[in-house]
């Protein structure tokens, strides 16, 4: 169903409403929808306007730059993007294993990241579509009551969030455009005071953690029907896992299981990646669409992130968000993948459940104390490095001269993985939400929380004042514009001059 | 994670160094941050980072006053400033926070008024990767510094709103 909407098969008669761009996530993008004149979807895309230069801003520094450079290519995940450079600058320089106080370093600070990631996603991005975003009157009050609820909930997104800036702060030595990962380890270890001051609240970290998976399986079985279906696609999953198949961020082989949950590859070397995956393009968006070789590019499509990640592994290493991990999967129908979008939002808050219990543990680990922080190699020519970011996996890849530039940059980013699975999830919903009814500000938002849903970082750290309207179009079979709304910042909508 | 022995005044800059006129707020940051270096400003503290956020409202605990600077497509160069009132806008829920709505945070959160807080809007051009300031854009940063010193030596009226030039 969902595929016949790719492309039209008259386009050239069509209306066409253009949402740009997409509120309530990173960057620009937007969504256009070719209607026919009874407001039949007849086609759906998810274009990408930001997604360019990131190699040819590389390319040409220094190796050793690089892990502080990419920390500028996003404005939310810059962690992600460090610790990535970093791994795949251990392998320029010659080094296959960190010392045990570097690779803990380097975890705890992912650690970190990923919850503070997940806990503005739950609490601040998504909480608006969890009281707002459903259009049934009863279920909408059902929702704004399990908020009423959590009266302290915002305050609790605030400081986790905090608490996870803080384990960054301190693990790269600075709030932003830290040095902590260098390649072949890192430069600094904790303290004995940074160690007891991030103690302090962990148990308190953890709780809320526990917390917040409650209220996200409260909301989810609440509205069971809605939340399995809603956006809902069925597409394989890829992710790390570590060798004994345990939940991994940090490190591991890659494994890719199709729909019903059968293994198409498994712990595959990342520095194998090329032999997996290929990037397709195509004519109408910026973005590239990868996919499994072995599959093709029409169904080798796959989907990242926590979903697919919990899905994945075998088991949690600590024991609270196994216990989760295990009802989660118990509500996959007949032991296949939860295939729902919209079960992201549950995945997250296990895997921001699972950070706080890694970083509990971690604190207690007498070798993040340590100072055994480097390990040296021999330069090498080519170096890959994967990790899973709070979006989804990760890929950096780099070759250098022997002057230890850089001459060939390739990123993969989460949301290039997700790519082709959010237009597959827009398409749903045009053809169960929109399609033959009239088009309102509501009804164009449950594209948006489907796209959210995904979390998706739209690659742009840049957000001057003034730059966020949301753009509403409609245009004729003929081109000729018929109206058009703008959503301002402060959420007024009125139409454009 | 409280911090202890707060400054009364915070000057808080956001963007990010690598895309064109984005970097106008840590830039100013930085010449402030050479002012204090030889001993002026010793009762500010000076934070940057690449967006505003939730968290954000943390550092606001404690403050007498508060002064925010970003670049702005929008405002009238070189420079605007303004002061600014909690406001629950539809930023909230985006990766990027108003100023305005990191007030609202910090109501929200601590059951009282934020201390009085200011926007310094600096016009910027360009937003590319990689690309430096331009031109305009640097004559707008050197307009805005004395602008900003006057602010933190508590010789603008804080009740003002208007744009320079």
């Amino acid at each position: 169903m969902s595929d016949q909407l790719e492309t039209a098969t008259h386009p050239e008669g069509l209306q066409r409403v253009v949402i740009e761009p997409l509120t309530r996530v990173e960057g620009h993008g937007k969504v256009t929808l070719l209607l026919d004149d009874d407001n039949h979807i007849q086609q759906a895309r998810l274009h990408i306007v930001e997604f360019r230069g990131f190699e040819k801003f590389i390319q040409g520094r220094p190796y050793w730059e690089v892990p502080v450079l990419v920390q500028r290519l996003c404005g939310i995940c810059p962690v992600s993007h460090h610790l990535a450079a970093a791994k795949a600058t251990d392998a320029l320089v010659g080094v296959k294993q960190l010392t045990p106080t570097a690779e803990k370093i380097r975890r705890l600070m992912h650690f970190g990241q990923t919850l503070q990631s997940h806990a503005l996603h739950f609490f601040h991005l998504c909480s608006p579509d969890l009281l707002f975003g459903f259009d049934d009157a009863v279920r909408h009050r059902n929702i704004v009551g399990v908020i009423e609820d959590h009266p302290e909930i915002a305050k609790q997104g605030v400081l986790l969030r905090k608490y996870g800036q803080e384990v960054i702060r301190v693990t790269a030595g600075k709030r932003i455009h830290g040095t902590g990962a260098i390649p072949g380890g890192v430069n600094k270890s904790l303290s004995r005071e940074e160690c007891d001051y991030l103690l302090r609240d962990i148990e308190q970290v953890v709780a809320w953690g526990v917390e917040a998976v409650e209220l996200i399986k409260r909301i989810y079985f609440e509205q069971l029907e809605y939340h399995q279906a809603f956006a809902t696609i069925d597409s394989s999953m890829l992710s790390l896992v570590r060798p004994d198949g345990a939940f991994e961020i940090y490190d591991g082989g890659l494994r890719a299981r199709d729909l019903r949950g059968e293994t198409i590859f498994d712990h595959v070397d990342c520095n194998a990646y090329e032999q997996y995956l290929r990037e397709g393009v195509k004519s109408w968006s910026y973005m590239k669409f990868p996919f499994i070789k072995s599959i093709g590019a029409e169904n080798g499509w796959y989907r990242v992130g926590p979903l697919a990640r919990v899905n994945n592994c075998d088991f949690f290493d600590t024991p609270l968000a196994e216990q989760e991990r295990v009802e989660f999967r118990a509500a996959g129908a007949g032991g296949a993948p939860l295939q729902a979008t919209l079960a992201y939002h549950w995945a997250r808050l296990i895997e921001l459940l699972h950070c706080a219990e890694a970083i509990r543990e971690l604190l207690h680990d007498p070798d993040v104390l340590g100072d055994d922080l480097l390990v040296r190699g021999e330069l090498q020519s080519r170096g890959i490095g994967v990790i899973e970011a709070p979006r989804g996996t990760l890929f950096h890849h780099y070759e250098i001269n022997a002057d230890g530039i850089v001459e060939k940059c390739n990123l993969i980013v989460s949301t290039t993985n997700n790519n082709q699975a959010m237009n597959e999830s827009i398409r749903q919903v045009a053809s169960h939400y929109l399609d033959g009814r009239h088009l309102t500000e509501p009804l164009l938002n449950q594209i948006e929380v489907a796209i959210r849903a995904y979390d998706p970082c739209l690659s742009c750290a840049t957000h001057a004042l003034g730059k966020m309207p949301l753009e509403i179009s409609l245009l004729d079979s003929s081109g000729e514009l018929v109206e058009r709304l703008v959503k301002c910042s402060s959420g007024d909508i009125r139409a454009a001059d | 994670m409280t911090d202890h022995g707060v400054r009364p005044l915070l000057v808080f800059a956001w963007g990010n160094p690598s895309r064109g006129d984005d970097a106008l707020g840590p830039a100013l940051l930085e010449l402030l941050a050479c002012r204090q270096e030889k001993g002026d400003f010793s009762n500010v503290e000076l934070l940057t980072d690449f967006q505003l956020q939730v968290e954000h409202a943390l550092d606001l605990q404690g403050r007498q006053r508060v002064l925010f600077i970003d670049a702005s497509v929008s405002a009238q160069a070189p420079c605007a400033l303004s002061a600014l009132q909690p406001e629950r806008d539809t930023s909230y829920t985006t990766h990027a926070m108003s100023p305005a709505a990191v007030l609202a945070v910090y109501e929200q959160i601590n059951a009282e008024a934020p201390p009085p807080a200011f926007m310094l809007s600096i016009r910027g051009y360009e937003f590319e990767l990689g690309q430096s300031l331009t031109p305009q854009a640097c004559v707008n940063l050197q307009d805005a510094f004395p602008i900003a010193c006057e602010f933190l030596q508590g010789e603008c009226n804080p009740t003002f709103s208007r744009s320079t030039r």
